[in-house]
């Protein structure tokens, strides 16, 4: 039997402002059997995207299918006019967008969103097609399947959204599916639920899928075999156990090498006083009650010490409160109660009444360089703004030490007069922590800096930072929903949930957590072993964990 | 998308890609400008001399765009009138648009109760009919062109600072200005180097549309006759003071109109094809 999806010699071109020709795919060939699930696999800007988007036929604004063909079940999508494109759309090849939150209308029910396919394509009367999706809606095992279809985008979580999603692609019975890093955006918890519960509907209706992502834990769970993409090239292809036991490709080891970081050597702890002393810290948002609290509490009473030199990770699920913890602790959101004692001396709570000097020595960096730097200034305006305002550095002085800052986060100096739009995504992280270099600080708090970074990418700015430590004595508070990132730098980890400190370990003893979500936690990451996620337990201990917090 | 596109646009060696349509607009408005700049020269004929027996002529030789009710030159009239509608309109915008664009940005940033009372003071003022407004004005001071740029800053002021609010909140939640206000930044440099860059081109764009309503609006001031006062006129009070001539078919009437219709039309038009950077600059030296 020929497989359902041939690709033959892809071409794929892009046209730039200036009106050169780009070649983005450089003759990509590859199949997919009938059931399969075949993995893409690479860094960003390597093309993975845009070659699963042609099974659909589809090229990016400016992109074009160049040369080469793309048969699905038979067709070659890249020849078909756009009209019988749009009618194999949906009913032979599907797509599952990488944020479901932004893939849905907040405006419709979700019930009409997923079964508009079946409308388009007079597929089925609504009643039928409501039926199908309440039983797809089972099979993806979301919770109260009957009347979930009834509630808005925004009444339901990122998970469930995701899996409502992937609802949305089946219900036309495709036998294609395309998943964009359907999972990049969940917390580990979720994402587990979210995997399961794709691989058991692709598995019953025997859908061939493909699976976008630059996660190989999570492409080890869920692939029949996996192609490693690099610079619109395939790299290696081949199944799940070879590539992840006997990786060919340099790029290949890169990946699993970053999977596994050198542990951290621990700093010798000195008897030094305390950097960051944080003692019984709340925060909350809205007006403050009766009893003096606000009205939501995110963090209660959180107390935690950074040792000169050394590291502290914060760990929880999204919500648990340590993003605003760190936004305490650095004066953005007022705290309502505890105390913050920097460098000995006691801290007012909002960044404005702060002294210059404190404020340059607590910088904070922000997850998403795309909006942490301003889109509309330069490399060097960037980064010589601190150096101006903090250190009075003007002209050559300023040139100098903007070159060396570029330097030291090992970016090209020629990268000074580029905007942040025209930097991939590890390079602008790399300037957003050299913003916060260039005020000379003591402490660094890092906001989930590598979560919106792909793992090789994170795993160098991770390196990166580790290196800046040892040259300049810093210290980081390092939040991240990431264990292994954590374990890769902290010598102190401490665990959160519900606003609430849960547990203080050390990474040697992770091992034997104490508190059960902790535990959850832990058990969620995925393993680069293929069988971890079968092997997982859905009902036992975790659930438990989950609900019991 | 998978049809090419059909013409390649040729990278400037400048860095920066020009419009066609941009060019032409910018041509129209260089020509106005020096028009309202070397009007005295230019013009064959005195502002208020009659030289025509007949009014409401025709175009003829000597008489390039006909006379006007009185038998008064067309042409010399237009271009000393491009002075008033150029000069008048481009003070107004320019005043209105930076006072709005400060004070919305400033409240933007701020918040709080600055926030509300600036945004509820300038709704009130907003509700005053732009016309009656003038009215008002021209009636209690009497008109003279201080007095018209004033007012009509007034009356746009509100709109810009809206306008420019509105974009402002949008880039004050972005993390950047989280990096900057715990920095320890101040006021003006937040709005001035912060924000400021990232709203220029839809502000751009609005001080166009400003400019066309205050053109339209002092020639609408004009035409009641609260404008400019005779014997000069604006291109407005020259649609007006002609507009008798609308039964015998005289230039006089349209000429004006399409002098009112190249100079915001060409505004607009070259806000919205300004050059624009080439930002791939790997075929470029």
């Amino acid at each position: 039997m020929s497989p359902i999806v041939q690709i033959r010699d892809l071409k794929v071109e892009a046209r730039t402002d200036s009106g050169r020709r780009v070649a983005i795919i450089k003759g990509v060939s590859l199949d997919v059997a009938e059931g399969e699930v075949m993995a893409f696999i690479g860094e960003s800007g390597s093309g993975k995207t845009t070659v699963a988007m042609t099974l659909l036929g589809y090229a990016r604004p400016g992109c074009w299918i160049a040369g080469g063909e793309v048969r699905v079940d038979g067709v070659d999508m890249a020849a078909l006019p756009e009209k019988e494109r749009a009618r194999i759309r949906g009913t032979k090849v599907a797509y599952v967008p990488q944020s479901a939150a932004a893939a849905f209308n907040p405006a419709i029910p979700i019930m009409e969103q997923v079964i508009e396919v079946t409308r388009i394509h007079r597929l089925m009367p609504p009643e039928e097609a409501r039926r199908k999706a309440v039983e797809l809606f089972r099979a993806l095992s979301l919770p109260d399947p009957d009347h979930i279809g009834d509630r808005y985008p925004h009444q339901v979580s990122g998970g469930q959204l995701q899996r409502l999603a992937a609802a949305m692609a089946l219900i036309g019975d495709p036998k294609v599916v395309v998943f964009d890093e359907p999972t990049t955006a969940l917390d580990v918890t979720t994402q587990v639920e979210v995997l399961r519960a794709f691989k058991t509907v692709t598995r019953k209706h025997r859908i061939a899928c493909v699976y976008v992502s630059h996660d190989l834990a999570v492409v080890a769970q869920i692939a029949d075999r996996i192609t490693v993409l690099k610079g619109g090239e395939i790299q290696e292809c081949g199944t799940t156990t070879d590539i992840l036991e006997r990786p060919q490709h340099p790029y290949t080891r890169q990946l699993l090498d970053a999977f596994r970081p050198a542990p951290h050597a621990r700093a010798v702890l000195t008897d030094d006083a305390p950097l960051l002393h944080v003692n019984g810290l709340s925060v909350g948002y809205g007006p403050p009650g009766a009893n003096g609290k606000p009205l939501v509490l995110a963090v209660e009473s959180v107390s935690l010490t950074v040792r000169q030199g050394t590291n502290v990770g914060i760990i929880g699920e999204s919500g648990s409160g340590k993003s605003t913890l760190a936004r305490a602790i650095a004066g953005i959101l007022p705290a309502c109660g505890g105390d913050i004692l920097f460098d000995g001396r006691e801290l007012w709570d909002s960044a404005r009444k702060r002294s210059r000097d404190q404020l340059r020595q607590l910088q904070i960096v922000f997850q998403h360089a795309d909006t942490a730097l301003n889109p509309a200034k330069s490399i060097e305006q960037i980064l010589g703004r601190p150096l101006t305002f903090y250190h009075g550095l003007r002209g050559k002085a300023r040139d100098a030490r903007i070159d060396s800052l570029l330097d030291m986060v090992h970016l090209p100096r020629a990268l000074r007069h580029r905007r942040p739009g025209e930097l991939s995504g590890g390079q602008k992280q790399r300037v957003n922590v050299a913003r916060a270099l260039a005020a000379e600080p003591k402490l660094i708090l890092c906001d989930e800096i590598t979560s919106a970074l792909d793992t090789v990418v994170a795993a160098a700015v991770v390196d990166l930072l580790k290196e800046l430590q040892r040259e300049l004595g810093l210290s980081y508070v390092f939040i991240s929903h990431d264990l292994s990132v954590i374990e890769a730098i902290c010598d102190e980890i401490i665990v959160m949930h519900r606003g609430r400190m849960v547990e203080a370990i050390t990474p040697s003893a992770r091992q034997q957590p104490k508190h059960p979500y902790t535990r959850l936690l832990f058990s969620s990451v995925p393993k680069l072993d293929p069988t971890w996620l079968d092997g997982l337990d859905p009902q036992s201990e975790r659930m438990q964990a989950a609900s019991g917090g | 998308m998978t049809t090419r596109p059909a013409s390649v646009p040729l990278a400037s060696r400048l860095g920066y890609r020009i419009n066609p349509v941009g060019l032409v607009a910018f041509s129209v408005i260089l020509f106005w400008a020096v028009v309202a700049l070397f009007a005295d020269s230019l013009a064959p004929h005195p502002v208020g001399e009659i030289i025509d027996n007949d009014f409401f002529g025709p175009m003829r030789a000597g008489l390039w765009l006909g006379s006007d009710y009185l038998g008064r030159d067309m042409l010399s009239r237009i271009l000393l009138g491009a002075r008033y509608t150029v000069g008048i309109s481009l003070a107004a915008v320019t005043i209105a648009c930076f006072s709005g664009v400060v004070l919305g940005m400033t409240a933007a940033v701020v918040g709080g109760t600055l926030d509300t009372v600036m945004s509820r003071l300038f709704d009130a003022l907003n509700s005053i009919p732009s016309k009656l407004f003038g009215l008002m004005v021209v009636a209690a001071v009497g008109s003279s062109i201080p007095v018209l740029i004033l007012t009509l800053s007034v009356i746009y002021t509100p709109g810009a600072f809206r306008f420019s609010r509105a974009l402002a909140v949008n880039i004050d939640t972005m993390d950047f200005m989280m990096v900057a206000r715990i920095r320890g930044e101040r006021l003006p440099y937040l709005i001035g180097a912060e924000i400021l860059p990232n709203i220029v081109g839809p502000v751009l764009a609005d001080l166009g549309l400003r400019f066309v309503f205050i053109v339209l609006l002092l020639s609408g001031l004009s035409f009641l006759g609260l404008g400019v006062q005779p014997p000069y006129a604006d291109w407005g009070a020259l649609v007006r003071e002609n507009i008798g001539g609308l039964a015998f078919a005289a230039p006089a009437v349209i000429v004006p109109s399409i002098a009112i219709a190249t100079l915001t039309i060409s505004i607009n038009l070259l806000i919205d094809n300004l050059p624009q950077k080439v930002r791939d600059r790997s075929v470029s030296p």
